[in-house]
């Protein structure tokens, strides 16, 4: 399942304005990757790029033996993408006709053509890792933040994705939820799901990643393992912004 | 002033009553071949498909700019004139064929409205799954979009059935026709137009109840 990624000069105009301005990347398989950085530096346009949520306007990305000239991607390609990545959003976007079951089950049954038993199977064990077995049945709008969070993640941990993408996972939970979700995610790391992950939360980053990388204005300004980047980072940049997030 | 003559628009309700399955029939064939274009005009809208999408805008024009009655009158004395195998329209079928088209139209821009105002994360959730267009429409936007316009779908259907009554123009009797032609035989105007009036009314308050019984129990299942 899991594949080498590589992201080679990729580039994202919202018209005039550059977002992203040439980004090299590469994960190794099971490789966890934290990205850093101020608001409005393209960190989210990054991950929503990597699977088309926004369509990125020059660059390549490689997914194992799947490689993609994004300005000349057609609708296979970047269904290909898509199929082999998976997303969890910022303020859950779940499926708010389904119920949580449903949620997890709907890409494995529409998008990769499993029974409805064998669907069914999986979704049970899910709901059990992410902690909701007797919420199967429950519709979004009748669950918490947390919840709904965590069925989020839910219904990306059942593609079983080479490259899970989170975009400030926890940024639009009530404190009291945050902690339960990060739980959920340091499980699926310590299980080594190649992973990039756009947060705020230092100390998660550190714990979790086995790397740090910090961007500015469209770039990559530095990376490198945690306790370089919080203890030592050598860009002014990246230590101006830990001093005010720290 | 003189009093209704009450006999006689008891004696009409049977009468009237005996066109109630061709009003009913008219309006629910034109409900549901209008609903059914309506979805389909209003998914090109959504997508953009190039040239089509133009194509569908004028006759969303057309058919909300222009009286239905004249466009049952293209259909039935209009059409035949330049297909010639139409000859024979009739006249039930040419109503049905305006309304159809007529309130297709307006359902297509209430649809593409609903579909518009399902939340944007519910597309990138389907697509970041990897749905297909076609998949994400049927599986997660329309379900969403179905209930939000389902009350506004129910008013045109009332709005079809007392269209229906255009259809005498048309030569056909149904209820109105019928009550049309008693109305010459007996001069009673006010009574008969009453009683018909009054069977419409009635058709549209059953449904009207129907419709809350309907919302009630369907706004069960929770959204949002």
């Amino acid at each position: 399942m899991s594949c080498e990624i590589n992201v080679k000069g990729l580039v994202k105009r919202f018209g005039q304005n550059v977002v992203l301005n040439g980004i090299d990347l590469s994960l190794k398989p099971g490789e966890r990757v934290a990205i850093i950085g101020p608001s409005g530096t393209g960190k989210s346009t990054l991950l929503r790029c990597l699977n088309f949520l926004d369509r990125p306007d020059e660059g390549r990305i490689t997914l194992g033996d799947l490689s993609v000239d994004v300005a000349r991607a057609g609708k296979q390609d970047i269904l290909a993408l898509r199929r082999r990545t998976s997303f969890v959003f910022q303020n859950y976007a779940l499926f708010a006709n389904k119920n949580a079951r449903q949620n997890i089950t709907e890409g494995l049954t529409v998008v990769r053509g499993w029974t409805r038993e064998k669907a069914d199977a999986r979704a049970e064990q899910i709901l059990a890792q992410i902690g909701l077995a007797d919420r199967g049945d429950s519709y979004p709008a009748a669950m918490s933040g947390g919840q709904q969070q965590r069925v989020g993640i839910g219904r990306a941990m059942a593609l079983d994705a080479d490259l899970m993408l989170f975009d400030e996972p926890t940024s639009a939970l009530d404190p009291e939820w945050v902690g339960e979700v990060l739980d959920l995610i340091r499980r699926i790391a310590d299980g080594r799901q190649t992973m990039l992950i756009v947060t705020h939360e230092m100390q998660f980053a550190r714990e979790i990643a086995d790397r740090i990388i910090f961007m500015d204005g469209g770039r990559i300004v530095e990376q490198g393992p945690p306790d370089q980047i919080f203890g030592n980072a050598k860009d002014d940049r990246t230590r101006a912004f830990l001093r005010r997030v720290g | 002033m003189q009093g209704l003559n009450i006999a006689y628009m008891l004696d009409l309700i049977p009468v009237i009553a005996g066109y109630v399955p061709l009003t009913m029939f008219m309006a629910v064939v034109s409900m549901i071949a209008a609903l059914v274009l309506a979805a389909i005009l209003a998914i090109i809208r959504v997508m953009r498909i190039p040239v089509v999408d133009w194509i569908v805008a004028v006759f969303i024009s057309f058919f909300r700019g222009t009286p239905l009655l004249v466009q049952l009158f293209l259909f039935y004395f209009g059409l035949p004139q330049i297909f010639s195998f139409l000859v024979e329209i009739d006249g039930v079928t040419a109503a049905i064929l305006g309304l159809t088209l007529h309130f297709s139209a307006y359902m297509a821009e209430s649809i593409r409205g609903a579909i518009l105002g399902v939340d944007r994360s519910q597309w990138e959730a389907a697509e970041s799954i990897g749905m297909t267009q076609i998949q994400l429409l049927r599986r997660i936007i329309l379900p969403q979009a179905a209930r939000t316009v389902a009350p506004t779908l129910m008013n045109y259907f009332i709005d079809i059935i007392k269209s229906t009554s255009l259809a005498f123009t048309l030569g056909v009797t149904e209820m109105m026709g019928a009550a049309q032609k008693e109305a010459a035989g007996s001069f009673l105007y006010v009574e008969t137009f009453l009683v018909v009036a009054i069977f419409y009314w009635v058709i549209v308050e059953v449904l009207s109840v129907g419709q809350r019984w309907m919302e009630r129990h369907l706004g069960k299942a929770v959204v949002r």
